[in-house]
């Protein structure tokens, strides 16, 4: 098992003609991840090749669903256009949809979060490098060969940090590594994945990096003491970070007396999330936590 | 995004949410001729700086004659608040106020929605409201699509406790402040206070915006929002070369891929540098993104070589779908192009795909300037040293 992908996802790219859209697809498809059509309005019925195989491209989400069985999408396409891809995708009741694309308007992410609320698709992002689940499945933009299976589960805002994770834990390898999102408001919470990972049989250990804004961390940190019996080691971003001023991710902004790094920590603690104070600190708490599993099976 | 009080106050009146007139002036003449223009007895020169606590600094004041609003303005963009100089001040004819109230409408990311605030005891801090007198301040969740309808405005003057001869007017001020937040792609809007005057009018005499940089695609009107200031100038600049800037108070420059990773590296030398001597510090936030080319790499490092305050640069790169050996050559290709430009020592630690290959670039080119270090500790740890060393 994994969560949310695996070996079974077929997968749409919307945007896949566009420049990213093709390199990436290209990448998905070279990690094994089984890329099943493309989605660009008006370009339907065209196809485009990837290691000498051609692609179909659809002209929407729901034709593309019917013709290939697809149950995941990704989408990469410009931030103007994401709003309606994306409503077009939960209107079409994929079961999950991946936004990769980076400065889509905070309304216009309401707007389709709204949508997605009341139907049976699950966003993960905006502003995310998607997920990954080693071996089986690679949606989004995290490099497939970071790190092999495993039994970590990871859950981040930033993708760049969890290849750095992934890298730092690669002798032990992972279930599903996911990239949430740094925007004010995505659609899968640290939450969500936690339970998911809670749930997850492949899963024995999990390593959460959070970063400055909002109250995500939090939130996740109750959560965590109510719920998750799996050792659970965190990690936040941001310590030094001003208030006031936005740290690349349009989520990563300290206002007013909240969203600081320092509380975030705390709260984890409190909830007996153990916290590293950099990323080596945390991947060698995670290694400690793993040891003692082994040795209490053993 | 956070607009000064008149570009506000300008939003405001354009969507027909009543304010005071408003005159901008940048000098103390041009205040002058600003009181003559607004024809009234008594008017308030205004600060206009993005920082609160502009009455406590002096920098809002009440004027009664041409002559005076010259002298104060004079006084007053010779103020800096809270480190910004003030280099525009607003003039507004007075009001007679008869009661003061608070309103706002912001993004809540817990629900993933938008909340309305509002209080019939405005005027005060409302930070400090919130936590000595919460049942004094109504918070409304809303509706992501719907808003402030005429039902919810209706509901929400009741609930906060408006005399009933005032609700409606208060109200529909209510409805146009959520169209000018859903219209304008806004994160904020606070009224603080909204004001009855003598007669009974509703009027927004304070007004706080911040907007959300990602739709600046679809407003034109935008590009003069943007803050001037040294600082902000790199930011800009920065923003051009499609770089990710921010300017901090320290003096180690810092350049990586990917913002969590940049957030965490500026954490790393901070922590490195706690107890070296003059404790150095991170100079800036800098995130090249994914293509760290050597166009890219150069930019970025021209950035932060222009920053005086700096005294060593650290490179960090975690190569996912980069490679190390493009970010290596990048490196290299970019002190060729600054040349004489470049004479601060930069630590270069690499991660992740052909990091072998790109650490041999980086040994083969041989460059007295460039120390490469094996992980992030090490490389925040030499960096600091360096920094500190060069004081």
């Amino acid at each position: 098992m994994a969560i949310f992908i695996d070996e079974s996802s077929r997968i749409l790219v919307q945007g896949m003609t566009g420049r990213e859209g093709r390199k990436h697809t290209q990448r998905m498809i070279m990690s094994g991840t089984r890329i099943v059509g493309g989605v660009t309005p008006g370009k339907g019925g065209e196809s485009v090749v990837f290691e000498e195989d051609p692609v179909p491209v659809f002209s929407s989400v729901a034709e593309g669903m019917d013709a290939t069985g697809a149950n995941v999408s990704v989408v990469f396409v410009p931030p103007r256009f994401a709003r309606e891809a994306v409503l077009e995708a939960v209107e079409a009741e994929i079961e999950l949809c991946v936004i990769i694309t980076e400065g889509i308007p905070v309304r216009d992410a309401l707007d389709f979060h709204h949508a997605a609320a009341s139907s049976r698709t699950r966003i993960i992002g905006p502003n995310c490098p998607g997920l990954i689940s080693p071996g089986k499945s690679n949606v989004g933009i995290i490099p497939a060969h970071i790190a092999g299976r495993g039994g970590i589960g990871l859950v981040s805002k930033s993708g760049t940090l969890t290849y750095q994770m992934m890298y730092e834990l690669r002798d032990h390898g992972f279930s599903t590594a996911v990239g949430i999102g740094g925007d004010p408001v995505v659609g899968t919470t640290h939450i969500d994945v936690l339970q998911a990972f809670e749930e997850d049989e492949d899963t024995d250990v999990i390593v959460m990096i959070g970063e400055i804004g909002g109250d995500a961390e939090e939130r996740a940190g109750d959560y965590i003491a109510e719920n998750i019996t799996k050792p659970v080691i965190g990690y936040v971003a941001g310590f030094t970070a001003p208030p006031g001023k936005t740290m690349g991710h349009a989520g990563a902004i300290i206002t007013g007396s909240g969203g600081t790094a320092s509380a975030k920590k705390k709260a984890l603690e409190a909830a007996g999330v153990m916290v590293g104070e950099t990323p080596s600190q945390t991947a060698s708490l995670a290694r400690d936590v793993i040891a003692q599993i082994r040795q209490d099976r053993a | 995004m956070d607009l000064l009080e008149y570009q506000a106050r300008e939003l405001f009146e354009s969507f027909g949410v009543p304010v005071l007139a408003g005159v901008v002036a940048t000098t103390p003449g041009a205040a002058r001729e600003a009181f003559d223009q607004l024809d009234t007895d008594v008017a308030v020169v205004k600060a206009q700086v993005r920082a609160g606590g502009r009455g406590k600094a002096g920098g809002v004041k009440l004027v009664r004659s041409a002559e005076e609003a010259e002298s104060t303005a004079s006084d007053i963009l010779d103020l800096v608040i809270k480190d910004l100089p003030v280099d525009v001040v607003m003039l507004s004819p007075g009001a007679d106020i008869v009661a003061e109230y608070y309103f706002s409408i912001l993004l809540d990311r817990t629900a993933g929605s938008y909340l309305a605030m509002c209080s019939v005891e405005g005027g005060i801090d409302i930070e400090t409201l919130a936590v000595e007198r919460p049942e004094a301040l109504v918070k409304v969740p809303l509706h992501p699509i719907e808003g402030v309808t005429p039902e919810v405005a209706a509901d929400i003057v009741e609930r906060a406790g408006f005399d009933d001869a005032d609700r409606q007017a208060v109200a529909a001020v209510l409805v146009k402040l959520w169209t000018v937040f859903r219209e304008s792609d806004a994160t904020l809007v606070e009224v603080n206070p909204l004001v009855k005057v003598a007669g009974g009018d509703i009027i927004a005499l304070d007004a706080k915006v911040t907007l959300d940089e990602n739709a600046e695609f679809r407003h034109d009107t935008w590009g003069g929002y943007h803050e001037t200031s040294a600082a902000v100038d790199l930011e800009r600049q920065a923003r051009e070369l499609d770089l990710n800037y921010v300017k901090l108070d320290g003096n180690v420059g810092v350049i990586g891929n990917g913002a969590g990773l940049v957030m965490s590296t500026l954490d790393v030398v901070d922590r490195a540098g706690k107890d070296l001597p003059g404790q150095p510090k991170p100079a800036n936030f800098l995130d090249i993104g994914g293509g760290a080319s050597s166009t890219v790499m150069a930019n970025g490092l021209r950035i932060i070589i222009s920053d005086p305050q700096v005294k060593a640069v650290l490179v960090n790169v975690f190569g996912g779908i980069t490679a190390c050996n493009d970010v290596a050559q990048g490196i290299v290709a970019a002190l060729d192009v600054l040349g004489d430009e470049a004479t601060l020592p930069i630590v270069v630690r690499l991660d992740g795909n052909s990091v072998e290959v790109g650490k041999a670039i980086l040994r083969e080119a041989n460059h007295p300037l460039i120390r490469v270090e094996e992980t992030m500790d090490g490389a925040a740890a030499a960096v600091a040293k360096l920094a500190s060393e060069r004081g």
